[in-house]
């Protein structure tokens, strides 16, 4: 007789969700699904508001990441301006990016997942959080506290709060950095740098043996990410690229406002979050994976010395690309070293202090697309406006939503390892979990459409009924 | 020496954008003083999924009663908390969460995942909750006992309230805290 598992809901991971593992008649495992379970209606309110409320608004979407949604939104508008906007507003929103990664991916680090490895996949349930983080080693605990406290303060010194700053503008920013900001960051930057390269370290010699960074399942996809022109990582400019596990490049440069030439969109009658693909591949063949991983694999190198270091270690002299979720972690960590190298730089350029920020303009273009890397994957906002800029319709890809038919094969392999002939094994609940963690999906903006996610696994037999629900308590 | 019963503290998000629980870590080591004094059980931040048996102390709940999910578990977590705070503008008045107000829920997944808008044009009525006609605050389905302003409230804020809860008091959220937005 089948069966079905239910984990719910899905905890430590930013939303709500839960997940199913259909069982066949020998009680194996099927078919596994992650259900994202909010819905917000952004998509449909924010019709016929204005163009100038848009990066406010959408910010709202998600609070984990409010500055990619202020940044996509703004981009998506200097397009409906037809402006350039001043050289210091880009250095600017690009150091605000940066900010947000290192904030956003310490989080996910130290804050969600770091439990697991540091506490242990079977500890305690009760404890395995950040609070028994805290207890168990205050010191690191609160060196990851500090490295996202970083990442917020350039946010907060920038745009004046850390949650939805009210900074990026339609044509540049609305506020310079000052000098005595400038320092600030300067001022703190190598105590960050510090705990990149000894938590980097220290994930490197726990985590070493590819056998260890197996946990949680692997597989070949596509690696999707913006790219500088001459191949190298990129987040706040450039083309889109997407490579194949072999390491081949399958779309070098494509101009990310023609998107919808190479993803699509499909739905499906278990979850609130869509199922994006590469169009030439078809649904659901045409799986790719976007965020750490998916921009680590898709770049040819990076273009600041400690990240490349880095880079080539990972690879390991090897073109194909590790299609391992718990490399997520790995390139998380990778991405933070890089973000802080870039932010060294731009915080050098003389310009980054100039008070030319932000160009004046009406509306010049009835439709505008605004792409840009948030910490969990390209993000696209796509908008169409009338004459005097009200909005007359919006298309929103939101970065976790690439990884969906991802995140759904991952959980289904990582099921297939721990549910043997009816059988479930210890251990399966949180290494299901962990593997959408790995992710580190932002279910808040994948619901912008509708809601929300909590994480149960439900397991269903053969016949359609519902045998076990695990949910701890 | 005696030893002080540490203060029991559950949160929970509904429809909302997680940003009033990030506002809450905003508050950075003070984290690790809280840590001390707090056991924290259900949360988005722990893998308790449920509330324990004998209830909590506190409850802090963001993000507006959105979907049917959101109807039972509010009423859960009133029955089993003494203290039930509204953690932010979608909490306390519904905000960005209740701007779908005023559509119909079934047009607006139509819209969203019908034919027009997806490949396949599959729409999601299966093991996901349904969404409720209107977005609620929370008070208007269960008694709160405090609100916390501010989309999100600020992380000082939210320290001061929590704190004084912590301690038993009552907190202060007068005067200049009092603000949305
Ligand atoms: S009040 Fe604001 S910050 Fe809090 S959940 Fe709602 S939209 Fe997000």
């Amino acid at each position: 007789m089948e069966r079905q598992i239910h984990i719910e809901p899905v905890t430590r991971v930013e939303g709500h969700g839960k997940i199913t593992v259909f069982l066949d008649a020998k009680g194996d495992v099927r078919d596994a699904r992650f259900h994202v379970t909010e819905l917000r209606g952004f998509e449909q309110f924010c019709v016929g508001r204005t163009l100038w409320e848009m990066p406010g608004l959408t910010a709202r979407i998600c609070g984990i990441c409010p500055v990619s949604h202020i940044l996509a939104s703004a981009k998506a508008c200097d397009a409906i301006l037809a402006v350039q906007i001043p050289p210091a507003a880009t250095l600017l929103r690009r150091l605000m990016n940066l900010g947000q990664m290192v904030q956003s991916h310490a989080l996910s680090f130290f804050y969600l997942s770091a439990p697991d490895f540091l506490l242990g996949w079977d500890s305690d349930p009760a404890t395995r959080n950040v609070v028994g983080l805290v207890a168990a080693n205050p010191q690191l605990a609160r060196k990851g506290i500090r490295l996202r406290a970083y990442g917020q303060e350039i946010i907060d010194r920038l745009g004046g709060r850390r949650v939805h700053p009210g900074w990026a503008v339609p044509g540049g920013v609305n506020q310079p950095l000052t000098a005595e900001n400038r320092a600030w960051m300067l001022e703190h930057l190598p105590e960050a740098l510090a705990t990149i390269h000894e938590t980097l370290g220290l994930f490197k010699s726990s985590f070493g043996s590819v056998e260890e960074r197996s946990v949680l399942a692997e597989f070949p996809s596509l690696y999707m990410g913006l790219s500088r022109p001459d191949g190298a990582w990129e987040h706040y400019a450039g083309v889109l690229r997407l490579v194949d596990a072999k390491g081949k490049v399958v779309v070098a440069a494509h101009d990310p406002s023609r998107y919808h030439e190479i993803i699509q969109e499909a739905s499906e009658a278990w979850s609130y979050l869509k199922f994006p693909y590469y169009v030439p591949k078809g649904y659901p063949n045409g799986m790719y994976r976007v965020g750490p991983l998916g921009r680590v694999n898709a770049c040819s190198h990076f273009a600041t010395p400690l990240a490349q270091a880095e880079l080539e270690e990972f690879r390991d002299g090897s073109a194909a690309r590790s299609g391992r979720v718990f490399d997520y972690h790995t390139t998380r960590l990778i991405e933070i070293l890089a973000a802080l190298e870039e932010i060294g730089e731009l915080l050098a350029d003389e310009r980054i202090t100039s008070p030319h920020v932000r160009a004046e303009a009406g509306i010049n273009a009835l439709e505008g697309v605004g792409v840009h890397e948030a910490p969990r994957g390209t993000l696209i906002h796509h908008y169409w406006v009338d004459s005097n800029g009200l909005i007359e319709k919006l298309n929103l890809i939101v970065s976790t939503g690439h990884n969906n038919l991802a995140m759904n094969r991952a959980v289904r392999e990582i099921a297939k390892s721990y549910i043997k002939k009816g059988k479930v094994s210890e251990g399966l609940l949180n290494r299901i979990e962990g593997g959408i963690r790995a992710y580190d999906p932002c279910l808040s903006c994948s619901v912008h459409a509708v809601g929300k996610m909590p994480l149960v696994v439900e397991v269903v037999n053969a016949a359609g009924e519902l045998e076990t629900t695990l949910a701890r308590d | 020496m005696a030893r002080v019963r540490k203060v029991r503290v559950a949160t929970m998000w509904f429809s909302g954008c997680s940003g009033c629980h990030m506002s809450l870590l905003d508050i950075d080591e003070t984290l690790i003083d809280l840590a001390g004094k707090i056991d924290l059980f259900n949360s988005p931040l722990t893998d308790l999924k449920t509330f324990p048996e004998e209830g909590v102390d506190v409850t802090l709940i963001e993000g507006a009663v959105g979907n049917e999910e959101h109807l039972a578990l509010v009423r859960t977590a009133r029955e089993k908390s003494k203290i039930l705070v509204a953690l932010g503008d979608c909490a306390v008045t519904g905000n960005v969460s209740a701007l779908r107000n005023g559509m119909d829920p079934d047009r607006l997944i139509e819209d969203i995942y019908g034919k027009a808008a997806t490949t396949n044009g599959e729409l999601p009525y299966e093991a996901v909750p349904h969404l409720v006609g209107r977005v609620r605050p929370l008070s208007e389905v269960v008694p709160v006992d405090y609100f916390l302003h501010g989309c999100p409230p600020p992380a000082h804020l939210i320290a001061k309230a929590v704190f004084a809860l912590v301690e038993g008091k009552t907190p202060d959220l007068a005067g200049p805290d009092l603000k949305f937005g």
